[in-house]
């Protein structure tokens, strides 16, 4: 490939990224940005979460920064961190050659299925959390998880009709991969070499050890326990001021499952802080899902949700 | 004869659901066909990763044509049984009015191949239908019959997909169904393609080679060349040779560097269903890894990698590995073998932390406060919802341990120290992130912090057995904690209602009932159940009503829930003993016997007696003479019932004094005798003993029906050899209930 080395998914992490969202501009996603919260997946964007939901068509990609307090290990751990990014495509509905335009997206980013052992191995996903499940596959290369695959077959409790195709790639792993590092804090950020090369460990890994030690130990519980009161709170009461009777669109989805994004994330800090019990754990999850539950509801009563 | 050949060809099919699905497949399809009147010659169903293929060898090209007569009502019978008749042979309502029924009357609809006719004179005289029908094109019957198997096809999880999916009621499958291969002919002739559609997707003559490697199109006639040209396209068919490729490459490749495979049917079955072109091939990894104890590696290499591992001659574990790529790389597999060993050094990386790690936390267990409060972790674990902590179920377990001790004979105190440390492993990291290696990691961290060889192998050997071909622990504290541990588990179930029902047994209670059983047998410890239960089993306090004397209530609920469990043992002893051969009447006979049976040790004893004394030749005899005895009762209660005679008639002893004949006087003393020896026996108990009575019996029962006429003419008589009679059911009964016994 004749692409210069900050562009080539390669030799540099934004290369991969970059590949990627060409690729599936190039196969007519809408190619958006990261959703503004802190979410634990690229799933709980709007434009998947809510989009999924509904008869109307829907293409989209994006990159997710992704949170998930509990696997922080302080910047130590090569393979495991509290920050990462997901890829995220979501294609409804599911288009006949999708499993060929997933492999056609790692040939973009470098992987010949000529030279690779490329497989589909059975994954049943679920979100508990978003009351969401699917069918699937966890796509292997050369026996190494790159990426979820998922039919999803019900999202916030609601029947998808037709059904959306999800597509994550790990862009951490795939890209370790593809450079051939073995710590995700050396890899190649943006493909330049000496003084100018700046490393994954270069930008994150200062955030690594401080929000680990914010995750597991700073994080004020009090507040958010507050903090995921508040938020349930205020979800249902949008829910409410937004529902217009019978016949009228809903008019406060999006502000409303913003609410729901914030509880989620609060359930996770307390998790992380060690404050849950088990028991207690699967009440909280309930609850978010409830949430969740509630805006697909909602959401099917809006414009961009068919109604 | 023409052969079917049926492929649907999907995405990715689960590996673990390929094989029941391809026999679900020939099942469902061979069961329409001759339903239909179509028998076959031969069928085979065949799975890969990505399809699933049924080929249907002679089958006719037609259905037959069916005669059949059917006999109707009396034409004097009423109007609506007429007319009921007319209607469930076909004939429409708009033509009741041709069939008007009477004598030497025949009508027909030729159209619809029927015809009735009246049989018969005056109070006799019966309608007949005769239906005659032309069998159908065998073509067309499968076009009838593939849409609906494919559309209710019994998948364990289905979904949907694509735009389709929008509306309800849309096909579900596996993974998405790409297309359907159905042709149907002769083998000299060309085939024809099945006329039917499912969804949209038409039914062709088309399949498509290896997804990388001959993705093309491929166009097929019949079964043969499907195979062929599949081959050709780097599809092995075949799940059963895409196995033995495996294993045959496996085995090279190990020989070849002068290792051996360690085999390992479960992994050999899902990787066979995770490739159609298997390509084994060999990496490595650091021998520094090779300080992780080799289950661990075993375990990460297979679970997550789904490689095989190899040993050295002197059997210690090597540092290589094999694994089975879907395709014939340009590179030869360098790459792969790279990526591979890249992926596995990072999960080995993980575990030989883990261990280092665990070894060092265990090292420190040698001082009691530290081990102490490790453990005081497991009551921030959560057991079950319903059932508390870790903490209280070790608790529990330790309590029920301590009284087993005294069945088992084992030292009380290597049991309390088995049970405090038997689920320390869960604590560890490694076991955290491999739980497979529970109960193994358990004895080895045992045996680091130097405890009794005992109470090392109980860590790893209470889960044992885990399936009906693994062995059952010998060492007395091992079966002590392990009965306590699988006990502990059921009552607890049971108490919350969580019992196993048709093919759901989330919690493997099956699995620990059985596993308690072959303990008791295995080990010949002899424990009355039923009292065990009633002792320990615990209720949840929301089971007992309101305004009820709680303590004789939750009695009540108490006894009846151990005899509910006892009997899920005794079903489960039934299944046990049928397996390994024994005869189930005989099962069933000993468990008739009107007693609890609740020392299953017993019951199998008393099984095992029984078989070997019905073998004999005294035991066939006595078992016609009692079945004789038994039916003549059987008659004359059932006589004496009718008449208002109270029930049990014959129950009460025969009367010395009303004994005529000397073969009755003969057998009323050898039943006496014989009595009381069996009850003698049976106390010790000495099935053996209790068996050789009864056989003194024989004779006496023999000469007793040659030389006696039980139905005597006076009824006083005959009554008392009823009693007789009665007598020797009763004492058979002590043993078995003999009716129950086949033959």
């Amino acid at each position: 490939m004749s692409v210069p080395a900050p562009l080539d998914p390669i030799k540099s992490f934004q290369g991969l990224i970059l590949t990627l969202q060409n690729f599936w501009a190039s196969k007519g996603c809408v190619i958006l940005q990261p959703y503004d919260m802190e979410v634990g997946a690229g799933t709980f964007h709007p434009a998947t979460t809510l989009r999924a939901l509904g008869p109307k068509a829907w293409n989209a990609a994006y990159v997710q920064p992704s949170r998930r307090p509990k696997d922080g290990r302080y910047g130590k751990n090569p393979n495991r961190f509290q920050h990462y990014y997901q890829y995220q495509v979501i294609l409804k509905p599911s288009p006949p050659n999708l499993q060929e335009l997933y492999l056609e997206s790692l040939y973009a980013i470098g992987i010949d299925p000529a030279l690779h052992d490329l497989r589909f191995v059975e994954d049943d996903w679920e979100s508990p959390t978003l009351g969401a499940w699917g069918l699937g596959w966890e796509c292997w290369c050369d026996g190494m998880e790159v990426s979820q695959f998922t039919y999803f077959q019900q999202v916030a409790g609601q029947e998808c009709a037709p059904v959306a195709g999800e597509l994550t790639y790990g862009l951490e792993r795939l890209a370790m991969y593809l450079q051939g590092v073995d710590n995700g804090f050396e890899l190649n950020f943006n493909g330049l070499e000496g003084d100018a090369k700046v490393t994954y460990g270069d930008v994150f890994r200062q955030a690594e050890e401080e929000y680990s030690r914010h995750n597991f130990d700073y994080a004020d519980t009090e507040k958010l326990f507050r903090n995921f009161a508040e938020a349930e709170k205020e979800c249902l009461a949008l829910l409410k001021a937004g529902e217009r009777g019978e016949g009228q669109h809903h008019g406060q989805v999006l502000p409303a499952y913003d609410q729901c994004i914030k509880a989620s994330h609060a359930f996770n800090l307390l998790d992380a802080r060690g404050v849950i019990s088990v028991t207690e754990r699967q009440s909280y999850i309930l609850r978010v899902r409830e949430l969740a539950k509630e805006c697909g509801k909602a959401w099917v009563k809006t414009e961009a949700g068919g109604a | 004869m023409p052969d079917l050949l049926l492929e649907l060809f999907s995405e990715e099919i689960p590996a673990r659901m390929q094989r029941q699905a391809a026999e679900d497949l020939k099942k469902l399809v061979t069961g329409a066909l001759v339903d239909r009147g179509l028998v076959y010659e031969g069928a085979r169903a065949f799975a890969t990763p990505r399809r699933l293929a049924l080929t249907i060898a002679g089958l006719p090209s037609r259905q037959p044509d069916t005669r059949e007569e059917k006999k109707g009502p009396r034409i004097s019978a009423p109007e609506a049984a007429r007319l009921g008749f007319l209607k469930s042979i076909g004939v429409p309502e708009s033509e009741f009015h041709r069939f008007d029924l009477y004598e030497g009357h025949s009508i027909s609809l030729p159209e619809r191949g029927l015809s009735v006719e009246v049989r018969g004179t005056g109070k006799d005289a019966t309608a007949f239908a005769l239906i005659e029908r032309e069998g159908v094109e065998t073509l067309a019957v499968l076009a009838e019959i593939l849409p609906g198997i494919i559309r209710s096809f019994p998948w364990p999880k289905s979904m949907r997909w694509g735009a389709a999916s929008a509306q309800p009621g849309s096909l579900r499958w596996v993974r998405p169904l790409r297309a359907i291969l159905a042709t149907f002919g002769a083998e000299t002739e060309d085939t024809e393609i099945v006329p039917f559609e499912v969804d949209g997707l038409k039914a062709g003559n088309i399949t498509y080679g290896h997804r990388f490697m001959k993705p093309e199109a491929i166009e097929v006639r019949r079964f043969a060349d499907y195979v062929t040209r599949l081959e050709a396209a780097k599809v092995v068919l075949d799940a059963d040779r895409r196995k033995e490729i495996i294993r045959a490459d496996a085995r090279n490749l190990a020989f070849a560097v002068g290792l051996e495979l360690v085999e390992d049917e479960g992994l050999l079955e899902e990787v066979a269903g995770l490739v159609e072109w298997p390509v084994v091939l060999m990496g490595g990894f650091e021998e520094a890894f090779l300080d992780v104890p080799a289950e661990v590696i075993r375990a990460t290499i297979r679970a997550n990698q789904k490689c095989f591992v190899l040993r050295k001659a002197d059997g210690s574990l090597a540092n290589r590995f094999l694994l089975t790529a879907n395709i014939e790389a340009k590179d030869g597999g360098k790459v792969i073998i790279a990526g591979n060993e890249r992926v596995i050094r990072a999960r080995l990386s993980d575990a030989k932390f883990f261990w280092e790690n665990d070894k060092r936390v265990w090292e420190g267990y040698k001082e009691k406060d530290k081990l102490d409060a490790a453990l005081a972790r497991f009551q921030k674990v959560t057991f079950h919802e319903k059932l508390g902590s870790q903490w209280d179920r070790i608790e529990r377990i330790r309590a029920l341990a301590k009284e087993l001790c005294k069945v088992t004979g084992a030292d009380e105190k290597l049991v309390d120290r088995a049970v405090t440390l038997c689920k320390a492993d869960l604590l560890t990291e490694i076991v955290g992130e491999f739980p497979e290696v529970q109960g193994f990691m358990g004895r080895l961290y045992a045996g680091l912090i130097g405890e009794h060889p005992s109470v090392a192998a109980a860590c790893e050997e209470h889960y044992k057995p885990v399936g009906p071909n693994d062995r059952v622990p010998t060492d007395k504290v091992s079966v002590t904690v392990a009965l306590a541990d699988k006990l502990y588990t059921l009552m607890r179930f049971w108490a919350i209602d969580e019992k196993p029902t048709g093919s759901k047994d989330p919690y493997a209670l099956r699995r620990a009932a059985l596993g308690s059983i072959r303990q008791l047998v295995e080990n010949r410890v002899r424990i009355s159940l039923l009292s065990f239960f009633c002792r320990h089993v615990r209720l949840p306090a929301m089971l007992a009503p309101p305004n009820a004397d709680p303590a004789e209530e939750a009695r009540k609920a108490r006894s009846a829930l151990a005899f509910d469990l006892l009997s899920f043992f005794h079903d489960r002893l039934k299944v046990m003993l049928r397996d390994s051969g024994a005869r189930h009447d005989l099962v069933d006979a000993v468990l008739g016997n009107g007693e609890t049976n609740d020392d299953l040790l017993l019951v199998v004893r008393r099984v095992e007696a029984l078989g070997k004394f019905l073998d004999t030749e005294d035991g066939k005899n006595l078992l016609a003479g009692y079945k004789r005895a038994a039916n003549l009762l059987r008659d004359e209660e059932k006589k004496a019932k009718t008449t208002n005679e109270t029930e049990g008639a014959f129950e009460a002893a025969a009367d010395p004094a009303l004994l005529t004949e000397a073969s009755e006087k003969a057998l009323h003393a050898a039943l006496a005798k014989a009595g009381e020896a069996v009850l003698v026996a049976l106390e010790k108990p000495d099935f053996e003993a209790a068996m050789r009575a009864m056989a003194s019996l024989r004779a006496p029962v023999d000469a007793f029906f040659d030389a006696v006429m039980v139905n005597a003419e006076d009824p006083a008589i005959r009554r008392n050899r009823l009693a007789l009679l009665a007598t020797l059911r009763r004492v058979t009964r002590q043993v078995a209930d003999f009716s129950k016994i086949a033959g």
